[in-house]
């Protein structure tokens, strides 16, 4: 293995990468070696965000925390200087040891905390992987699997969906499958849409079978600026909570976050569906 | 010496009428001046690989004749849900411009673009003589911008959905075709979700002579099917709808006695929620068909060898998992003039395997197929021995993807990584064009891809390598290369700055999930004018983050067009050094 990169080394030395060298520093300064930096694998969809254990992500992005750095990298970050001639290192330099670090052997290890829905042998999904396109997930997910194995497998596929929210200049899309219940999906919206809290959703939502009386409606609806709506397969738009999950990631064909004032003109719709319902 | 060569430029224009290679013409149109004015007049087709490569206006305005046009939008990343909503690719200032520019244009192909109902309605309206819409994997429109299309086109020839997202918002936009409409050749609407009503599509079939192309959506009940090939009895391409019905003797005979009337019936697709037992209704045409698309077919080993060794002419084939090992020996065994293989997973996100599919299916394909060119493989396990019997056995091959579905699996038997199994590969098969990795990965197969892909135009890798070096060994050693995708590997700002020039003669690298830093970033932003290079991150600007933080996202593309204006919150475009001048001087 040593013996094909040092062969590479002297090739490079022939293409002499100096004169192309890019640098972001003053001449003369080495760049340390990253740590902790890299997260291979590691970065999934909307859903992992809820996981508290992967801290890059939202953390990051929201304050000046910077729990991902070593004081060291972020000090010498204005130093930085990037040479050609690094490429040459032998990968147990530089790749080995941040692969050892914090590489999992596995995308596994990361989801433990995660509950699994519907069935325990449903593997944990990494964004876009395997690379199988949408249509073709969607297809497959609402199609009865021909062999029957014991262990259920119900919904191991992916169900995307879009998610719009008033005001946010673009749309998102969830995979209602990696959820299990809805607190999990408020919580994952949340995050994506970081700005502002979504009430309770719906009487489900707190887990319990009361009806949804208009008075507890109308609460839901004051208690916090903007609620979670969908649409169903009818193409009525229902808030979101309604009925149980199973049921919602059935009929859901698209998530809306909307602002309280727009949903009270949902309630009378949702009221009536809800009785017919029960 | 020099002589004057003195030609009508007539004649010169209908000599390069002959020439339809996109990059022939180019090369006609780089010898003179002379010869480039005549080329770019009787440009008539054009393909923009990359939509923010260049802008509408400067195409329009280089080939004012055109009158065939395709576009590409979002990385091919997307199709994995690797690319946020909204990123870009909105067809909305391509169609505005040859709306008014060019009035004479009769085909539009997107992939992977947004185009809206408002485009639709302009396509439908502005070009009076247009006749292809292939919109393959597109978003953004509803079943009211197909009725605009319907209604207005009255020269339509091609009409194909594929694979797009549409909102349906009813079925009735196929009644929009008027009486008159008689001239469709291809429709292709499989991806509908909502029954189409089937009396307005048994009419347009009826008075539709030259149909030869109809991909029907799950929605349409097998039942009807019969009904509308009898109206269609010269189609070559056909996707059916759902596959299954109440088993009843009449409707099996009619089935059958339908397929068998339609005598040019080559490629058969869809069969959503099989019923075993009506595919013996398409036995008595097996022996004619090419293309055999059963990707969404549930139904099982034995089914499929009985279904696959009957077509013996089939040169593509398109299957799930289920076929299993026995099934690509008994295809290996009865389909010599195999030219592509796609298998699919039936269970990709199960733990365990489901299916008795190993790598020793493909094995058995690559020996018995002597013109296999294009794999596709979803598997759970592979060997290096198994790599280089297919790559000896298959020395042909130009297009190879491979998915081990679990990250980093390494060889079975060996427990090594299947550097040298790929290695074979490129070493072997000198035409390659387009390849895939996957499982348990080193530096080392960079290394070979570098040495021996010459030919290589595309490369997708995933969860592989240890080091800066890989990338350095594929910028630098791969001398078509044209795409390059990757994802989740160890490879940071080094590989990327020393061959930052490499990318200038691509068209577009995507990197998510590695380690670039957005210095390194910037750095190429500012050092290289003539590529964008877009920072794709959702938790906010980079600039709230240190300098040497990697960006989640990074796409680089080549682009005489600048950066581009219609950039979502959560992508920024690294600055060249010309406009940091602007910015400063203020």
């Amino acid at each position: 293995m040593s013996e094909a990169l040092e062969e590479g080394g002297s090739m490079k030395g022939g293409l002499n990468l100096k004169a192309t060298e890019l640098r972001l520093g003053l001449p003369g300064c080495e760049s340390p070696e990253r740590e902790g930096v890299f997260k291979s694998g590691a970065k999934r969809g909307f859903s992992d965000a809820i996981d508290g254990n992967w801290n890059a992500g939202s953390e990051v992005g929201l304050g000046k925390d910077a729990t991902l750095f070593s004081p060291r990298a972020v000090a010498v970050a204005n130093s930085l200087t990037l040479t050609a001639t690094d490429c040459t290192n032998q990968p147990s330099a530089l790749g080995a040891s941040v692969l050892k670090e914090t590489l999992p052997h596995s995308p596994k290890p990361l989801h433990d905390k995660k509950p699994l829905i519907s069935a325990p042998a449903a593997k944990t999904q990494v964004v876009g992987w395997p690379p199988i396109r949408s249509f073709r997930k969607n297809s497959m997910a609402s199609q009865p699997t021909q062999k029957n194995d014991s262990d259920a497998e119900a919904k191991s596929g992916c169900l995307y969906v879009k998610v719009s929210m008033e005001g946010a200049p673009y749309l998102r899309k969830v995979d209602l499958n990696s959820f299990g219940t809805y607190k999990d999906l408020s919580l994952a919206l949340e995050k994506m849409f970081s700005c502002f809290t979504i009430g309770q959703c719906g009487s489900y939502g707190v887990s319990s079978r009361e009806n949804l009386s208009e008075s507890r409606l109308m609460d839901l609806l004051h208690g916090s600026e903007y609620v979670l709506t969908y649409e169903d397969k009818d193409g009525d738009w229902m808030l979101v909570g309604d009925v149980p999950w199973e049921m919602f990631t059935e009929s859901c064909k698209r998530l809306r976050i909307m602002k309280s004032s727009e949903a009270i003109g949902l309630a009378p719709r949702a009221m009536e569906k809800c009785k017919s319902r029960n | 010496m020099a002589y004057t060569f003195s030609f009508p430029e007539e004649v010169l224009e209908h000599v390069f009428s002959f020439i339809e290679s996109e990059k022939d013409r180019s090369a006609i149109s780089l010898v003179c001046k002379s010869w480039y004015e005549i080329e770019r007049w009787c440009r008539r087709r054009v393909f923009v690989g990359n939509c923010y490569a260049v802008s509408p206006v400067m195409v329009i305005k280089r080939f004012p004749e055109l009158r065939s046009i395709a576009l590409k939008g979002k990385p091919h990343f997307a199709d994995f849900n690797l690319v946020p909503e909204g990123w870009g690719g909105y067809v909305c200032p391509w169609i505005a411009a040859m709306a008014c520019a060019l009035p004479c244009l009769e085909e539009i192909r997107l992939k992977r673009m947004v185009i809206t109902d408002e485009s639709l309605e302009l396509v439908a309206k502005s070009f009076k003589n247009f006749k292809v819409l292939v919109l393959t994997s597109c978003e953004g429109f509803t079943t009211d911008g197909l009725a605009a299309i319907a209604a207005n086109c009255r020269n339509l020839k091609e009409l194909d959905l594929q694979e797009s997202e549409v909102e349906d918002l009813s079925g009735h936009w196929l009644s929009h075709f008027p009486d008159s409409y008689t001239s469709l050749v291809s429709l292709n609407i499989s991806c509908l979700g909502n029954e189409v009503s089937l009396s307005a599509l048994e009419r347009l079939l009826g008075r539709c002579p030259n149909l030869q192309t109809l991909r029907l959506n799950r929605a349409v009940p097998l039942d009807r099917l019969p009904n509308l090939l009898s109206r269609c009895p010269q189609l070559v391409e056909l996707g059916t709808g759902v596959y299954s019905t109440e088993l009843r003797p009449e409707v099996f005979s009619n089935l059958e006695a339908a397929f068998s009337g339609c005598k040019q019936l080559k490629s058969l697709s869809g069969f959503w929620d099989v019923l075993p037992s009506y595919l013996p209704a398409v036995y008595p045409i097996c022996s004619r068909l090419t293309s055999l698309n059963l990707s969404y077919a549930t139904i099982q080993t034995y089914d499929l060898i009985k279904l696959i060794s009957q077509c013996r002419n089939l040169l593509r084939l398109w299957v799930l998992d289920y076929i299993e090992d026995a099934g690509l020996y008994a295809l290996a065994a009865s389909c010599k003039d195999l030219r592509e293989l796609r298998v699919f997973p039936s269970d990709p996100f199960g733990l365990d395997p489901n299916v008795a599919l190993t790598e020793q299916g493909l094995v058995s394909v690559s020996e018995g197929c002597p013109k296999l060119q294009s794999v596709l493989y979803f598997c759970r396990q592979m060997s290096n021995a198994a790599l280089y019997t297919i790559a000896r056995n298959r020395p042909n091959l130009t297009r190879f993807r491979l998915c081990i579905i679990e990250p980093r699996t390494p060889d079975y038997i060996t427990r090594e990584p299947l550097d040298s199994g790929f290695g074979a590969i490129v070493e072997h098969c000198k035409d390659l064009q387009r390849l895939s990795l996957s499982g348990l990965l080193t530096d080392r197969v960079f290394e070979y891809i570098g040495t021996y892909g010459k030919k290589l135009e595309m490369l997708s890798v995933a969860f592989a390598g240890e080091s800066d070096l890989g990338l350095h060994h594929v910028l630098s050693g791969c001398d078509n290369l044209r795409k390059l995708e990757i994802r989740d590997c160890p490879f940071g700002d080094k590989a990327l700055l020393a061959n930052a020039a490499k990318l200038e003669t691509m068209r577009s690298l995507w990197m998510s999930s590695c380690s670039v830093s957005y210095g390194a970033c910037k750095l190429l932003g500012q050092k290289m004018p003539r590529l964008n290079v877009e920072v794709i991150d959702e938790r906010g600007p980079p600039d709230s983050r240190p300098i040497s933080c990697p960006v989640e996202k990074l796409y680089i593309y080549r682009s005489i067009a600048g950066p581009r204006l219609d950039m979502p919150g959560f992508v920024w475009t690294m600055e060249d050094d010309s406009s940091l001048r602007l910015e400063s001087s203020r």
